[in-house]
């Protein structure tokens, strides 16, 4: 796509200042000073309902003391021992429907503890100072391949490495990270994602493979025969499709893959962005790719969703960042066809919608048409199973777009778990991810570690 | 509106807040600042004989506590460190200037009568209102036998201020040490020898931290540290204490007493002069704040009064003194079980943690598998534990459940030493 034939797409709208400034941590950090302050409004609860709302369970009230008594290796040990992309989760987490949502203080003040904050304090300060918090046990000689190096992946590797496991780890990315490197929005983790992988594999026992895909050039089956054990945390790497007319006009654009562009743009000035452009969902994935579009300077970008405010995936407060950075929300609307000339998107007709009496959604008849000249995609992504390469992968049990696991996250195929979005048990967030591969690691050190092998 | 005037042993003030002898106090500047913001008097930061001493660099430790800069305060500072005729001059001018204060001279001389008998003459030639001798100086003046080296002998505070009455007209207010065991000894001795008031607490013998990369008590000069003299917030239940042991005591139940120690608002004023203080003084608020903390003081207490119907500060002052008791004429009969506030309850789980590991598994923590707290009111023995580590303003209260009637341990069938007759 040429920038003369897309002259309303270019890239340098703003000033290289102005982007820097739009790009910067959304939250910066705590100082100690701040910190101390929001330490000492924890009441230090006993069996805290911030733990229970905690996906990994961090016992909140210790690392929160633990700050107040300038003890952060402790508060450290406390975030990163329960989840060991602690420092991620304390910039990603929508912490208004998890931890701090269910903060006591919010009963008569509405205002938590500001938990995500002050993980970030702590966890910061094992980043800065670059120290090692956890040893390996001794080496089991089991030998664990994990594909798919995002947050499930990492956790589960790091999990295994310190029960003194070796481990493979797998990706078909050329770096590791999953979405913590590919989707979350820039502004919330701007150099971070390397530096806490980095941070994650000097534990040492785990082998980074990148460019490996299963299905492709790795396969279930010789994993199966030549680890003890495999673990899958293969997210959602295919997204829908809209199934419209003028779908593959140009400017017409899956939102990952503009966020993942943009992610790994070392210069936002070279990156392209519409004029006018319009998002389409309602999730994390819609709100950062709406946001994104604006920091780089789209003059107008309209987020349009089929359904309500209140069932979007994205948070209220989500929501509520989306409109003072400027994005238009139109809600009730869904998409009927994307029409183009020359053979780029020129505007989208949507039909409005409403609910029926049995809470059916029905398109009203009514049509809204929207000039754009970029369609961002975001209706949901979606699994994508390895292709079938013998018996392993034949065997893989898939529901509903999402793999099959028990309680102890085992797949159908004896001698593989998985975890994560690729499982989707509960929410389809990183700190989920986390504990996925937490769990699913635990359980496989149970097996491993019974003399016996994840593969009989 | 109230009338907040003061007069103790005969020295007249606008109001009963004056401050204490110390850094606030050191020298004209400062106390004229003290008197634009609306201070009834002042206690001028101690005299010597010349040569002056000197002070260290490095002074002064703090206890923080839970976001609190200043919880406890720690000094190693000496008594003034300018020559006697600076001082003497200046007292003289702003006396002079002020003549509705009260100006007050604290002395400390070395413990002989030659000594005293040189200085009172210049004091009193300045106009001042009062002498207030320094028996309390827990640090540096107390290894040259002064300060609370002379304090914490009855015998020498009485001979003191028998010396100070001989050979001056002025009122004697005599300050004492709380670095003692019992207040009651070192109260009768001044008031043995013919003090007209006394004045506490000074500061409190302390160590406030150790410094764990330097390996040494603070404040630390070049590597050293030494004891200082602690006072502030945290000291007031101290002080408290030991005003209302003067204010009950047989002998020095009518002792004027300015109350010292912890005071920062009105409220703590009111408390000490409820406890019989005549009025009060104070230091370490006014070096946290500055002076202008004094116009609350002012209003607070004047508010207060208005809402209780007080016109004068006698209306109120001791009136907490008869409430004072000893622990075995509390009555055993009296009895309260705490009650939760299901409404206000925000399910910290504070009080049940609290009654669980430390006082009487009283607290229930679950009801139909959700989080909730109720008093067993069969195991709550009425100790206010949970009411206090409540977060919540007014969530627990204590309610009184007993039926009445009165009995006290010194007629309780457990006490070996039980009378017959309730006393
Ligand atoms: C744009 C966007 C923004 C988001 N923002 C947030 C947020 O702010 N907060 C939050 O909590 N969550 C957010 N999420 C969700 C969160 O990122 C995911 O829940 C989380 O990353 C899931 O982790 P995972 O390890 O299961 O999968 P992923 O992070 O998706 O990692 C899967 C990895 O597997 C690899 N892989 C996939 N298939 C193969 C294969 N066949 N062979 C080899 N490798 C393979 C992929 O390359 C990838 O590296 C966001 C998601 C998106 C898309
Ligand atoms: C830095 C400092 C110096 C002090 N110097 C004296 C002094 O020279 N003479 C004296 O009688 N008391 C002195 N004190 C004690 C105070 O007058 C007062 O008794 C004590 O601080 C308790 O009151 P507070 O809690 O309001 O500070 C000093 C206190 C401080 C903090
Ligand atoms: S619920 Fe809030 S106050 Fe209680 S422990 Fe958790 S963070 Fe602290
Ligand atoms: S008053 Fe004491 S015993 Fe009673 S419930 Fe509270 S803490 Fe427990
Ligand atoms: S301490 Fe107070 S707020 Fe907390 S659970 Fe108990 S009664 Fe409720």
């Amino acid at each position: 796509m040429s920038r003369k034939d897309l002259a309303d797409i270019a890239s340098g709208r703003l000033s290289a200042q102005q982007l820097a400034q739009n790009f910067d941590d959304v939250s910066p950090p705590l100082d100690r000073q701040s910190a101390l302050i929001a330490a000492q409004r924890c009441y230090y609860c006993y069996d805290a309902p911030c733990i229970q709302a905690c996906p990994t369970g961090i016992d909140i009230p210790s690392f929160i003391r633990r700050i107040t008594t300038d003890n952060l290796r402790g508060a450290a040990q406390d975030i990163l021992g329960a989840n060991v992309l602690g420092g991620m989760c304390a910039r990603v987490c929508p912490t208004e429907i998890l931890c701090e949502g269910s903060c006591v203080r919010n009963t008569g003040e509405s205002q938590p503890v500001e938990i995500g904050a002050l993980q970030r304090y702590a966890t910061d300060w094992v980043f800065d100072t670059n120290v090692t918090l956890f040893d390996r046990a001794p080496a089991t000689g089991k030998r664990v391949a994990i594909v798919g190096a995002g947050p499930a992946g990492l956790s589960c590797a790091h999990t295994l490495a310190r029960l003194g496991h070796d481990v493979t780890l797998f990706d078909a990315k050329p770096k590791p990270g999953g979405l913590n490197e590919y989707g979350i929005a820039e502004y919330k983790v701007l150099e971070f994602a390397a530096r806490e992988i980095e941070w994650l594999l000097s534990i040492g026992g785990i082998a980074w493979q990148g460019g490996q895909a299963l299905g492709e050039n790795l396969h279930l089956s010789s994993l199966c025969n030549d680890y003890d054990a495999v673990f899958l945390g293969l997210g959602l790497a295919g997204v829908n499709a809209l199934g419209i007319d003028g779908e593959n006009l140009a400017g017409v654009r899956n939102a990952v893959d503009f966020i993942a562009d943009l992610r790994q743009c070392d210069d936002f000035s070279q990156m392209p962005v519409g004029r006018r452009v319009v998002v389409i969902g309602g999730g994390n994935t819609a709100i950062d790719a709406a946001v994104q579009s604006r920091k780089l300077g789209a003059e107008s970008v309209t987020l349009v969703y089929r359904r309500g405010s209140a069932s979007m995936s994205a948070t209220w407060a989500e929501q509520e960042f989306a409109k003072t950075q400027g994005v238009n929300v139109i809600e009730w609307a869904q998409p009927r066809r994307i029409l183009g000339s020359a053979g780029a998107v020129e505007a989208i007709e949507f039909e409005y919608t409403q609910l029926d009496a049995d809470g059916r959604l029905l398109g009203s008849g009514d049509v809204l048409r929207l000039a754009a000249d970029t369609v961002l995609k975001a209706i949901g992504q979606v699994l994508l199973a390895p292709r079938a390469d013998g018996d392993a992968s034949a065997l893989l049990e898939v529901d509903k777009g999402r793999i099959v696991v028990n309680a102890e996250f085992e797949t159908s195929v004896r001698g593989v778990w998985a975890g994560g979005d690729c499982v989707g048990g509960k929410v389809d967030l990183t700190v989920q991810a986390v504990e996925d591969g937490k769990q699913a690691a635990r359980s496989m050190h149970a097996r491993l570690g019974n003399g016996g092998q994840g593969n009989g | 509106m109230a009338d907040l005037r003061n007069n103790f042993v005969g020295i007249r003030s606008p109001n009963p807040f004056w401050l204490a002898s110390a850094p606030p106090t050191d020298k004209a500047y400062n106390v004229i600042r003290a008197f634009e913001a609306g201070w009834g008097g002042v206690v001028w930061k101690t005299l010597g004989l010349d040569p002056h001493v000197v002070n260290v660099s490095s002074r002064y430790g703090a206890v923080q506590w839970n976001g609190q800069r200043i919880a406890g305060l720690n000094n190693i500072e000496l008594i003034t460190d300018r020559p006697l005729q600076v001082n003497l001059a200046e007292i003289r001018q702003v006396k002079r200037d002020w003549p509705d204060r009260a100006m007050i001279v604290s002395l400390m001389v070395p413990c002989d009568e030659e000594s005293w008998k040189y200085i009172l003459p210049m004091v009193e030639d300045t106009g001042c209102d009062a002498v207030e001798l320094n028996f309390g100086c827990p640090h540096g003046m107390s290894e040259r036998g002064m300060g609370s080296a002379v304090g914490q002998v009855p015998e020498y505070v009485e001979q003191v201020a028998r010396w100070v009455k001989q050979h001056s007209r002025l009122p004697c207010i005599v300050k004492l040490t709380p670095n003692i065991t019992d207040i009651r000894h070192s109260a009768r001795a001044a008031f043995r020898g013919g003090a007209d008031a006394v004045s506490l607490i000074n500061t409190i013998n302390s160590i406030v931290s150790v410094d764990l990369d330097l390996m040494a008590p603070t404040p630390t000069v070049d590597g050293k540290g030494t004891h200082g003299g602690y006072c502030g917030p945290a000291v007031k239940p101290i002080a408290l204490n030991m005003v209302a042991e003067i204010a009950r005591d047989a002998e020095t139940r009518n002792l004027p007493i300015s109350a010292i120690g912890g005071i920062g608002t009105w409220r703590d004023a009111a408390e000490f002069m409820a406890l019989g203080a005549g009025n009060v003084q104070v230091c370490t608020a006014a070096m946290h704040y500055g002076f202008r903390i004094v116009d609350d003081m002012i209003a607070g207490l004047s508010n207060w009064m208005d809402e209780k119907g007080y016109r004068t500060l006698e209306d109120f002052r001791g009136r907490a003194v008869p409430n004072v008791t000893d622990w075995k004429f509390l009555n055993l009969k009296y009895d309260i079980k705490a009650l939760i506030d299901q409404d206000k309850c925000i399910k910290c789980g504070l009080c049940h943690i609290a009654c669980e590991d430390t006082a009487h598994q009283a607290i229930t923590r679950e009801k139909d598998g959700k989080r909730h707290f109720e008093v067993v009111n069969g195991e709550c023995v009425g100790c206010n534990l949970c009411m206090h580590v409540c977060p919540v303003d007014s969530c627990i209260s204590m309610v009184r459940v007993d039926e009445g009637g009165y009995a006290n341990w010194t007629t309780h069938p457990n006490n070996p030493a039980a009378v017959k007759e309730p006393a």
